[in-house]
């Protein structure tokens, strides 16, 4: 398929919103970084080496079944705004978006599965999920890689297990992470201390959009640190707990703001309503934000639980290439503001409002 | 009771306190947390690795200089010191005495106890396996015992077999 049907396709995740069982998750995502044996990585292959190795991987992996109908091209066959699309979608990373030749991508067509090649290393396989389902995820994975490796001689010793680029992803060249929406933590600015916690237990936080990115709309990825010395399932449980006291955290920091002041709260949530429906120039880390409370109200039963796929959907339509693909020419950063506030205010016209505060909840004048 | 120290960037209160050791000179900064988190400082990710390859430089230098050139890749030690990352799988055999101490550091274990993809293993048992009939049979023409010798032969015929065909459950043992 090609890449502009793709980007018309409905996703993983702009079509299966995360469960309200576990709305705290987005979603989660699984990658594992695989070599072939005997060639150079790819920051060290040479031009010629690098297209070699390109060609091989796409023939392999689009030879796979999860990958029958797929989009299988070159990066210097994309162009730049079909790129930020991927990015923004989490399907490839920036680093793969910027490289030159001898670098390119399979993804399926649901986009659960997207496979990049000569990134930092020859493969970084992902596969995607909506909502907390890193079980699901890691079945989905090991299979790919064993059916990959039937096709592909993979750089593996059995002392440091698979050899990547990076010493720092050597053993699994696995990275478990899930997509947090942690708004309560934020606001009664308890992050910090979460990150410095998540940290000694050998797991990271970052932001949205990986390392270094921030943290706009309270949404941050945790993953794993290390990958070596313990067997994928282990590092996964490690996570997983990890995850659910976080979740956990969560859920009690939003009950402590329900208590302390349920009226700012609710104002909160009331303004963002208010600016999503009637403004006309939005950033897109200001809608980040708006959308991030409107999430909360969905949590908290202000607006109805069937409104959240409405919410998870804008939180990658609002982001600068989805609003550019919208209108389908160019745009300066000013009109995409404006564009981005047009299309909000399109989508929360028909949108609920929010029922008025449950009476326990708001103190009296 | 002395001031508290100064976040070296915004002059609030530092909690913060960091110190590196760059070409053995030492680096102190002191950061209040709104500065450490926006500089990175608090992700592991950003700032342990410069410190392991610091510190696997240092306690290795006499054993690391045998093996400074990646043979099959050409990849060099200065090269990982600078970049972090390796040139091809085989840099790891080469450049052990580096790696082996930072792994330890840098992640749960020294030692891979994870998947174990059932192809590239067979591959290397089978490598192994020549690599130990070629030394028998080396010992063996020394030694002048052509009977084994010429066994040896044909089980290097046999492994080198077993490799050329590439299908899917390839037998190890001879």
């Amino acid at each position: 398929m090609t890449i502009q049907s793709l980007i018309e396709t409905p996703s993983e995740l702009t079509s299966s919103a995360s469960s309200s069982k576990c709305a705290v998750v987005l979603m989660t995502r699984i990658r594992l970084a695989r070599n072939l044996s005997g060639r150079s990585f790819p920051g060290w292959a040479d031009a010629d080496q690098r297209s070699e190795i390109l060609a091989t991987c796409r023939e392999a992996v689009g030879a796979l079944n999860p990958m029958k109908r797929s989009v299988n091209v070159g990066v210097t066959d994309l162009n730049e705004l079909q790129k930020l699309i991927l990015v923004e979608r989490h399907l490839i990373s920036r680093e793969l978006s910027g490289s030159k030749s001898g670098s390119g991508l399979v993804i399926n067509r649901d986009q659960t599965v997207s496979v990049m090649i000569n990134e930092e290393d020859h493969l970084r396989i992902q596969v995607l999920r909506a909502g907390f389902q890193l079980k699901k995820a890691w079945n989905a994975i090991n299979d790919f890689d064993s059916a990959l490796e039937e096709k592909l001689d993979y750089a593996f010793s059995p002392r440091w297990g698979y050899l990547t680029a990076c010493p720092t992803n050597l053993g699994t060249g696995m990275r478990a992470s899930a997509m947090m929406h942690l708004p309560a933590l934020v606001i009664s600015g308890q992050m910090e201390k979460i990150v410095r916690a998540v940290n000694q237990l050998g797991m990271v936080v970052r932001g949205l959009f990986g390392e270094g990115s921030d943290a706009s709309g309270s949404i941050f990825q945790i993953s794993n640190q290390t990958t070596l010395g313990e067997p994928e399932e282990e590092i996964i449980k490690r996570l997983q707990s990890v995850l659910q006291s976080i979740i956990e955290h969560e859920l009690n920091a939003r009950q402590k703001l329900l208590e302390a002041d349920p009226r700012k709260l609710f104002d909160k949530i009331g303004r963002a309503y208010g600016i999503l429906q009637h403004s006309h120039v939005l950033s897109s880390a200001e809608a980040m934000n708006l959308l991030s409370l409107l999430r909360l109200g969905i949590d908290l039963q202000i607006f109805p639980e069937d409104s959240r796929p409405v919410i998870d959907r804008l939180f990658i339509e609002a982001q600068p290439g989805h609003v550019q693909h919208a209108v389908q020419h160019d745009l300066e950063a000013g009109e995409r503001d404006g564009m981005r506030a047009t299309r909000l205010r399109d989508e929360f016209a028909r949108f609920p409002a929010p029922a008025t505060p449950p009476p326990s909840g708001a103190k009296p004048d | 009771m002395g001031s508290p120290l100064k976040c070296d960037l915004c002059s609030k209160p530092a909690t913060v306190h960091l110190t590196q050791i760059v070409n053995n000179k030492v680096h102190k900064v002191d950061l209040c947390e709104a500065c450490a988190q926006a500089k990175g400082v608090t992700d592991p990710n950003g700032f342990s690795l410069a410190d392991l390859l610091m510190k696997a430089s240092l306690t290795n230098e006499p054993t690391a200089t045998s093996a400074t050139r990646c043979e099959q890749c050409g990849f060099t030690q200065a090269e990982f010191k600078k970049h972090g990352r390796f040139g091809c799988p085989h840099c790891y055999e080469t450049f052990a005495a580096i790696v082996e101490p930072m792994l330890g550091t840098m992640h749960k274990g020294t030692t891979h106890t994870g998947k174990v993809p059932a192809r590239a293993v067979s591959r290397k048992s089978l490598h192994d396996r020549l690599s130990a009939l070629e030394g028998e049979l080396d010992n063996a023409i020394k030694s002048e015992r052509y009977e084994d010798a010429a066994r040896y032969r044909d089980e290097i015929v046999q492994v080198k077999q077993a490799f050329a065909p590439k299908a899917e459950g390839e037998s190890l043992r001879p």
